[in-house]
């Protein structure tokens, strides 16, 4: 364990913080991300803070305009420009005790250091993810050889074909290609090669969103395993939050590049603290449950550049009241979730 | 509703239906070789007025080729598509798409992008009814626009679409799909580009447009559960073949076809979240297959390679239909066979590690 303090300020936010006390891989505060142009910037991340437990499952959810993609390209530091980090801290903290590193001011060769090894990212069209002219083989050989100076051809072989069988990949699929292999297949390669120099956290960007409802059982099914054996830490991103429900420990869900809510899965979806949240939830029709009309949440996400006074989401609000148009909320803390909401704040509810 | 066709007695006539309809398609290798993709494999299907059908299946199951054979983009290989129990074949294409629309999955490619939606709606009106005068034209694309909910329509009239979300573009383009009147409504996975809170709506305008219009859906899809909230019979097509059939609750609730569980308990169900753990949730869920290639399918019931309740003859021949009751059928061995209350006995994953367990032993 690291005595850090800011493992001390954590512990003030349990609902940011991973449950147990198996640690924090990752801590993010306050992250501020803009796309800047010649008119200014548009922030498409404001703000966000929340931490990840060793082993955990975060899930993030959101519409498009959510800020999501903005918010995992920002971690991995693999955005481009004009996204630019503004403000905020994305601490790491490696598995061995050494002290937290930041990687917001990192340059790109100790970047380089820690892609793969401490954390790697899952994107989601495995087809543009992989190289088209390379074998399978080759592509893991690549990986693992620049990742671990010195590993020979022979062991980077004998690495690909265990970790393709992680994935439930015959050796012999290490000669393909990439277009010689179904969707699927592609999409579990990609995540074989994502964990090929173990790292401790992977970033996983709508993995499942190419894919069939039966191939993304198959695919999360082997994530979770993986994860029980070897102990690594997920993101996972995508807009299907009853997919999430299912996988995730806790859910983060953002609208207007805000988390407006995150909590436990179990308590997003039986108690969800705020609105949106609600609305989302109710966004999916049950698969058995008795059927009523649902209506999904009126309205469209706002225009980033142009976010609505107070809360940004009083316009689409159903319970709304006229604070919500002036007032920013705050976080408000809750036995197993934190929500930003008006409503939930002692003098709302008294 | 003029058009309306005449209700016989006890059963009406199917607006539109498919009879055993067939798509085979030649493509061609780089160096001169053909192979034959067998993408639907004698596909039937009826649209009744007012009535919901959801077609549901993985990608490559065949789902959309039959749409547009009921389209009649492409023409069927053999069988026949009916209108008004009239072969279509016969018919100008123009004329039949009076009847029959197509709605896409994307609504970013299906709008012409440089033209304002005044535009796109007006090509629609003026190509299916000549006589329209420009002011006519302009108070019909008005009401199209308010009965896809986009009001007032004014507003939206000289809009590019780059200037709406998903969401509005989806409306206008089913807008311009009801500018010719049909008694049709074909949609190709319409939702599944949208985001989430505004899938909804759609989905209740379409209930609607069958309700208040009495028009016949096709509703094409991946996700049961949305098929479940809208539709009123759901059909599951697996690698080119209708597998099952029925009243939509019982088809989701007491699947008779195997892969029909499978699909329903691939699906995510939150409901489950809390009174299962994730192991349980995902337990032996990791090597539930693929779908077979359309190529080379195989022999007997296209399912049975994965099928954990396989047995000899369903690798050599194919499966009747058998009735199970109420409008519910499925093509399986197993209620042949006498074996059909195994179906339901336990999980599909667990099925299937049960077999490879006593494979193995």
């Amino acid at each position: 364990m690291t005595a850090d303090i800011r493992d001390h300020t954590a512990s003030q936010h349990l609902a940011d913080g991973p449950p147990g006390d198996a640690g924090t891989v990752l801590d993010v505060r306050d992250l501020t991300v803009s796309y800047v142009g010649p008119d200014g910037g548009t922030v498409a991340c404001r703000d966000v803070t929340f931490q990840l437990g060793r082993g955990e499952v975060l899930g993030i959810a959101g519409e498009s305009g959510s800020g999501k993609s903005t918010l995992i390209t920002a971690l991995t530091r693999l955005q481009r420009p004009p996204a630019t980090t503004t403000a905020g801290s994305i601490v790491f903290h490696p598995s061995d005790g050494r002290p937290g590193i930041d990687l917001v001011p990192l340059g790109s060769r100790e970047l380089r250091r820690l892609r793969w090894t401490s954390m790697s990212i899952v994107l989601q069209s495995a087809m543009d993810a992989l190289n088209p002219v390379m074998r399978l083989g080759d592509q893991f050989a690549d990986v693992l050889r620049t990742h671990h100076r010195g590993m020979d051809r022979a062991a980077a072989k004998v690495r690909t074909v265990e970790l393709l069988g992680m994935v439930g990949i015959s050796a012999d699929r290490a000669r393909s290609f990439p277009h010689e292999m179904s969707g699927g297949m592609r999409q579990r390669a990609t995540i074989a090669l994502a964990l090929a120099c173990s790292p401790q956290l992977v970033v996983m960007d709508e993995p499942t969103t190419a894919v069939d409802v039966v191939m993304q059982r198959q695919i999360m099914a082997q994530v979770l395993r993986l994860r029980r054996e070897l102990g690594f830490a997920v993101i996972i991103v995508t807009h299907d939050l009853s997919l999430l429900l299912e996988v995730a420990d806790r859910i983060a869900i953002m609208y207007a590049g805000r988390i407006v809510e995150i909590g436990s899965a179990e308590a997003l979806y039986r108690t969800p603290a705020h609105p949106y949240t609600r609305g989302l939830r109710d966004s999916f029709p049950p698969l058995h449950a008795p059927l009523t009309t649902l209506h999904g949440i009126p309205g469209t996400p706002p225009d980033l550049r142009r976010l609505p006074t107070g809360c940004p989401f009083h316009p689409r609000c159903p319970v709304a009241v006229e604070a919500c148009s002036s007032t920013k909320p705050p976080l408000v803390h809750l036995p197993d979730q934190a929500a930003e909401c008006l409503l939930l704040t002692p003098e709302a509810t008294s | 509703m003029t058009a309306a066709p005449e209700a016989v007695a006890g059963e009406s006539t199917p607006v539109l239906s498919a009879v055993d309809v067939t798509k085979h398609f030649v493509v061609r290798g780089a160096v001169g070789d053909s192979s034959v993709v067998r993408a639907v494999e004698n596909a039937s299907v009826d649209l009744h007025e007012g009535r919901i059908v959801a077609v549901v299946g993985e990608s490559g199951s065949g789902k959309t080729t039959l749409a547009r054979m009921l389209a009649r983009f492409y023409e069927p290989t053999t069988g026949e598509i009916l209108l008004d129990g009239v072969p279509a074949t016969g018919r100008a294409t123009r004329t039949y798409h009076q009847d029959v629309q197509l709605i896409f999955q994307d609504p970013f490619g299906s709008l012409n992008p440089v033209h304002r939606v005044r535009h796109n709606l007006d090509r629609a009106l003026r190509i299916h009814d000549r006589r329209l005068s420009a002011s006519e034209r302009r108070k019909a694309a008005i009401e199209l626009l308010e009965r896809v909910s986009l009001t007032p329509g004014e507003d939206y009239l000289d809009k590019f679409p780059h200037e709406l979300s998903g969401g509005q573009r989806q409306r206008v383009v089913i807008a311009r799909a009801l500018a010719v009147g049909p008694r049709v409504l074909l949609g190709d996975e319409p939702i599944s580009m949208l985001d989430v809170s505004i899938r909804l709506e759609m989905l209740n305008l379409l209930d609607r447009l069958r309700r208040e219009d009495g028009l016949a859906l096709l509703y094409i899809t991946h996700d049961i559960a949305s098929a479940r909230y809208v539709c009123d019979d759901v059909v599951v097509m697996y690698a080119g073949e209708m597998v099952e059939g029925g009243p939509k609750e019982e088809v989701i609730a007491r699947p008779a076809h195997p892969y029909t569980k499978l699909l329903v308990e691939s699906s995510p169900d939150p409901d489950r979240v809390g009174t299962l753990s994730r192991e349980e949730l995902f337990d032996d869920a990791e090597a539930l297959g693929e779908p077979p290639s359309l190529i080379e399918p195989p022999d007997g019931c296209r399912f049975h390679p994965r099928c954990p309740f396989a047995m000899e003859r369903c690798r050599t021949q194919a499966p009747p239909r058998t009735d199970v009751g109420g409008g519910h059928w499925a093509r399986c061995w197993l209620h042949q066979e006498g074996r059909a209350e195994e179906i339901g006995a336990t999980t599909f994953a667990a099925a299937l590690a049960n077999r490879d367990k006593e494979v193995r032993s």
